[in-house]
């Protein structure tokens, strides 16, 4: 007996995706508020994204194509682990090319190729509330959504730029979704965060651990919170990657040897590869790592 | 309970559900938005097709519906509903996860059904809506799902329904969501929506 036949389409009981697809619907309709779920224990660790796996299974159907991503890349450990669970319990094709992949689940990354109408992202969430360093209970925190009673979080900010001289949150930073609610964007970099607004692609948050799910439909206004006087401002690179040339987009550094060598290169693995792989990209040739 | 040929759910539930699902997902996701719907289940009327699929998909045991007179008066829908959901079906509107509307231009005002709290938005009623038409013209509407502005008109529907689309958003983040169903299409009114204009909204 294959794998698929043992277990149900995408693995989760069906009773269990009508919950998630209920929640799902009233987070679209309701973007930026967190909607409870009663999240299911999955067959990984909650630190592997249990709530974005979930929300994932509860969406595939067989004529998809999945993309998985983990700090923008396809092939590290967890990225590699959630694309074969699905391949197993969905046989669903699975792809690494942003622009073929109808849903994309990610965990710390937005892709740097445009996404369009039609597909979806799905973000691992550990987090999903974005007052709870301030807050720690719930019911304070839910009474704060609830009233849009969000001073804290702005005099929190502007502590920020006291002590810092400017925002110092460089992940997670907040955003207030279309005039109401504030939203955590899941540990992305900040320098992501103007990707969400007005987003073509619908994008879904799941936290398996905090059991939330939350939306943003497609063209949907995000902002990053600032102040006049010090606006929002996205993370910026002084160097292009060392590998493709791309400039204006996310780095990672990259230690090539035991000696402290190291490179600056995309963390989006399908970007640079596809930029290296085109015929008239103007990338640089690729140059040996520095000794 | 013996059922009839005509009273059929899903022949394949896991597939069908998953695909109804996304359909109004993606009409949820597209306020105004008119798609496609090819469902082919033949449940007793006055149940359309396309909303015995959406509500197959998407109720069940943890869920009530509610239904209103056209449609409670015929024994046949509350079986069919009872037998292939497990869903309760309950008499106050209020208290209903799903309403079904047979007769939308009598329907009880949108105000009268489960907003959800301050709190807790989500314990609202999606409302499954079944028309006799859906179009692209009419009124205007702005909010996420939308690039620009959207023009959607459903009927028949109450002359006072746009009016009460205004309403639902002003209680935003409460409200109640509605899907729009005829024989062959869906669509979708999330409360985010904002109705800028339209006919019976400009001649008041
Ligand atoms: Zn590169």
């Amino acid at each position: 007996m294959s794998d698929a036949a043992h277990y149900n389409f995408a693995y989760l009981d069906e009773q269990t995706k009508r919950m998630i697809r209920r929640a799902l619907l009233k987070a679209v309709a309701i973007p930026g508020y967190q909607v409870p779920f009663a999240s299911r224990e999955m067959p990984m660790p909650y630190g592997w994204g249990t709530g974005g796996v979930q929300v994932t299974a509860s969406v595939l159907g067989p004529d998809d194509i999945l993309k998985v991503i983990d700090q923008g890349a396809d092939d590290t450990t967890n990225a590699v682990s959630i694309r074969k669970f699905f391949e197993r319990t969905a046989g669903i094709a699975t792809t690494t090319h942003t622009r073929d992949a109808t849903v994309i689940q990610t965990r710390h990354r937005i892709p740097e190729a445009p996404l369009k109408e039609g597909q979806i992202l799905v973000y691992q969430v550990p987090i999903p509330e974005p007052l709870r360093f301030l807050e720690p209970r719930e019911t304070e925190t839910r009474r704060q959504h609830a009233l849009e009673d969000y001073g804290l979080m702005h005099v929190k900010l502007y502590e920020d730029i006291a002590r810092h001289g400017h925002i110092a949150t460089t992940y997670a930073y907040p955003v207030k979704v279309d005039d109401r609610y504030i939203m955590d964007p899941s540990p992305t970099p900040k320098f992501d965060n103007p990707k969400m607004d007005m987003c073509p692609a619908l994008q879904l948050f799941g936290a398996g651990r905090e059991k939330r799910i939350y939306a943003l439909p497609p063209y949907t206004k995000v902002v990053s919170l600032d102040f006049e006087d010090h606006p929002f401002e996205r993370t910026k690179f002084d160097r292009g990657c060392e590998l493709c040339g791309a400039e204006g987009i996310y780095l990672d550094e990259v230690v090539t040897d035991d000696r402290g060598g190291c490179m600056y290169v995309c963390s989006d693995t399908d970007y640079c590869e596809g930029r290296r792989a085109a015929p008239h990209a103007a990338a640089p040739p690729i140059r040996e790592a520095r000794r | 309970m013996a059922l009839s040929a005509a009273q059929r759910g899903f022949d394949d539930a896991v597939r069908e559900s998953q695909r109804t699902f996304r359909l109004v997902l993606d009409a949820m996701a597209h306020a105004g938005r008119i798609l496609r719907s090819d469902a082919t289940l033949a449940p007793p009327p006055p149940l359309l097709s396309t909303s015995a699929s959406i509500i197959l998909a998407l109720a069940d045991f943890e869920t009530a519906i509610w239904l209103d007179e056209p449609a409670a008066d015929c024994p046949a829908v509350a079986d069919f509903l009872r037998f292939h959901t497990g869903a309760r079906l309950v008499r106050a509107c209020r208290d209903a996860d799903f309403a079904i509307i047979a007769a939308p231009a009598r329907m009880p005002p949108l105000a009268s059904f489960a907003q959800g709290t301050p709190e807790y938005p989500d314990r609202s009623t999606t409302l499954i809506v079944q028309v006799e038409a859906l179009a692209g013209v009419g009124w205007q509407f702005r909010g996420p799902g939308i690039q620009d502005s959207a023009h959607f008109s459903a009927t028949p529907m109450p002359l006072d329904f746009p009016q009460q689309l205004l309403e639902n958003r002003a209680r935003f983040p409460r409200g109640v969501d509605l899907v729009f169903a005829t024989s062959t299409e869906i669509a979708a009114l999330p409360r985010s929506a904002r109705i800028t204009a339209g006919p019976a909204c400009t001649s008041r």
